[in-house]
């Protein structure tokens, strides 16, 4: 049982680490805002389910694993509401999503919001 | 394996900053920001667990519970912004 | 072993973190930059295993600063000025200086050395002494709180001394009358429906974690001054999703100002009251027959003293860089 539980924690957290790391990347190499805050936001909430559930198993039934859900709960609320407030902070300034334009370094996105 | 993580969580933070450092665009970085949000509360609650002290939990609940009102302070910014920038006709 | 490579890890990208503040002539990426700066801190702190410390930066760092310095640069211009002339005397002062800070690292006795002047003299005594005369298990709340309450009285003084004299650089020129103006300039974020949905429901939670934070700071990492700290960005959070009128009707810039008066005075008067009964000024053996149950009642006392004028102060200091007209 005992065993049981660490390869199940230890399946879920190698698998949140690699999670985050794909966001980063992600967030790293896409070509534009919109796409990188897709790469990011969304690996975001899946490794954060991932490795809080790990950790939780390892805490057993505790205090932490409370706090640990709590956590949870306020990253699952806060994360995506973060990502749309970032979105909507960059559509009001102008910047449109454009499936076709591949370079991140070319000039269509502006370097300053269109004040 | 809190290692692992620790050391997955760590490096996509040094990617994270990189691109809150290359931009091109304001809102990269604040989506870097972000990133760099999720990923350090991650990391204390990992870190609370490899030291075994769970009552060190409480700093990774702050960051998950404040660290939007950052982010949503730079909506109601541009929000301003944009809407003092319409009836100046913009000033630059 | 390796939790030291992760403290390298995270003062490189501190360093790389910092630089790139400094490079940067747009200040809203400085902004943004600053607040990794603060996560990254943090981190720093707790894997040093300073839990109190870096629940302090995290209650700081992780809303108000961004939020405060957002104000400030709604009023300000967008763009770092370029300085061509004039750098290379700042520059000698600085080698200077850095060279003889670093000089006087080598004289520091290595990180975590148990020979260390400081392990050897008065830490020891701290930690012997707390559950003895004070009896709760934080130590580092008590070291603030009783060992060193001139210290704390003295913070508070700072803070109550820094946000008077914010308040008074930002009334100098020309206040914008908010009564008058139509709710149309502080709609706040009203047309969000999302982020106001979810932030009203967080509102109460970071309320009732600041008091949590307040009252548990004898037993876990905490006190005063994350409270008020966390407390304040609650209800900032509710000025952002309400606008500022709604938030100033909800707390009137008179009951902040009081706030940041009382809870100094609160603290003060802890102290005269050991005084009146017969100790030592912020001797709080005297609180109570037991001594110990005075000093834990002094602490819980003082602690919501703190936390009260910091949460007053920065609610404060909020409201004045809203209430500027940009210029």
């Amino acid at each position: 049982m005992e065993l049981t539980l660490d390869i199940l924690s230890w399946i879920l957290m190698t698998t949140g680490g690699l999670f985050v790391l794909i966001g980063g990347i992600g967030a790293l190499r896409l070509p534009n805002i919109y796409t990188r805050m897709h790469a990011a936001s969304l690996t975001d909430t899946m490794a954060s389910i991932l490795v809080l559930t790990g950790i939780m198993l390892q805490a057993g039934f505790s205090l932490a694993t409370i706090k640990l859900m709590a956590i949870l709960v306020f990253l699952l609320l806060t994360g995506p509401t973060a990502s749309y407030a970032i979105a909507n902070a960059a559509l009001l300034s102008g910047m449109r999503p454009d499936a076709a334009e591949t370079s991140p370094d070319k000039a269509k996105t502006p370097t300053e919001p269109s004040a | 394996m809190y290692y692992a993580v620790s050391i997955a969580i760590l490096v996509t933070m040094g990617l994270a900053l990189v691109r809150a450092i290359l931009g091109p665009s304001v809102y990269d970085r604040v989506l870097a920001a972000n990133v760099f949000g999720t990923k350090t509360v991650l990391l204390l609650s990992v870190i609370a667990f490899l030291y075994g002290r769970p009552d060190f939990l409480d700093l990774a609940l702050t960051y998950a519970l404040i660290n939007f009102v950052g982010v949503l302070a730079v909506l109601e910014f541009f929000q301003s912004r944009s809407r003092a920038d319409a009836q100046t006709g913009g000033d630059q | 072993m390796i939790v030291v490579v992760f403290g390298v890890f995270l003062l490189t990208i501190l360093v790389v973190t910092a630089v790139a503040i400094v490079r940067t002539e747009n200040l809203f990426v400085a902004v943004m930059l600053m607040s990794i700066f603060s996560l990254l801190m943090a981190a720093n702190f707790f894997i040093l295993d300073a839990a109190d410390v870096a629940l302090t930066e995290a209650a700081i760092g992780a809303g108000i600063t961004t939020v405060i310095f957002l104000g400030a640069l709604a009023l300000t211009a967008r763009r770092e000025e370029a300085v061509s002339s004039g750098r290379m005397v700042p520059l000698a002062v600085v080698t200077v200086l850095a060279m003889v800070m670093i000089w006087a690292t080598f004289d520091k006795p290595r990180l975590g050395d148990p020979d260390a002047p400081v392990h050897q003299h008065v830490a020891p005594w701290y930690l012997e002494k707390t559950p003895e005369l004070i009896g709760i298990p934080n130590v580092v709340t008590a070291v603030l709180g009783t060992f060193r309450g001139y210290d704390t009285l003295g913070e508070v003084f700072v803070v109550f001394a820094a946000c008077i004299g914010v308040l008074f650089v930002l009334s100098a020129g020309g206040l914008r009358d908010r009564s008058k103006e139509a709710d149309a300039e502080s709609i706040g974020l009203k047309h969000h429906l999302i982020p106001k949905v979810v932030g009203r429901l967080l509102v109460p939670f970071i309320v009732l974690f600041g008091l949590y934070v307040q009252f548990h700071g004898e037993y876990g990492p905490g006190g005063g001054f994350q409270a008020g700290a966390i407390i304040a960005t609650g209800i900032i959070l509710y000025a952002l999703l309400e606008g500022e009128t709604n938030a100033l009707r909800a707390l009137p810039r008179r009951v902040l100002l009081g706030m940041v008066v009382g809870g100094a005075l609160l603290y003060t008067l802890v102290g005269v009251a050991g005084m009146l009964l017969g100790g030592n000024f912020l001797d709080y053996s005297v609180l109570a027959s037991d001594p110990v149950v005075g000093q834990q009642v002094g602490i819980i006392l003082i602690e919501a003293g703190v936390g009260i004028t910091v949460c007053g102060s920065l609610l404060s200091i909020f409201h004045a860089f809203a209430a500027r007209e940009a210029s």
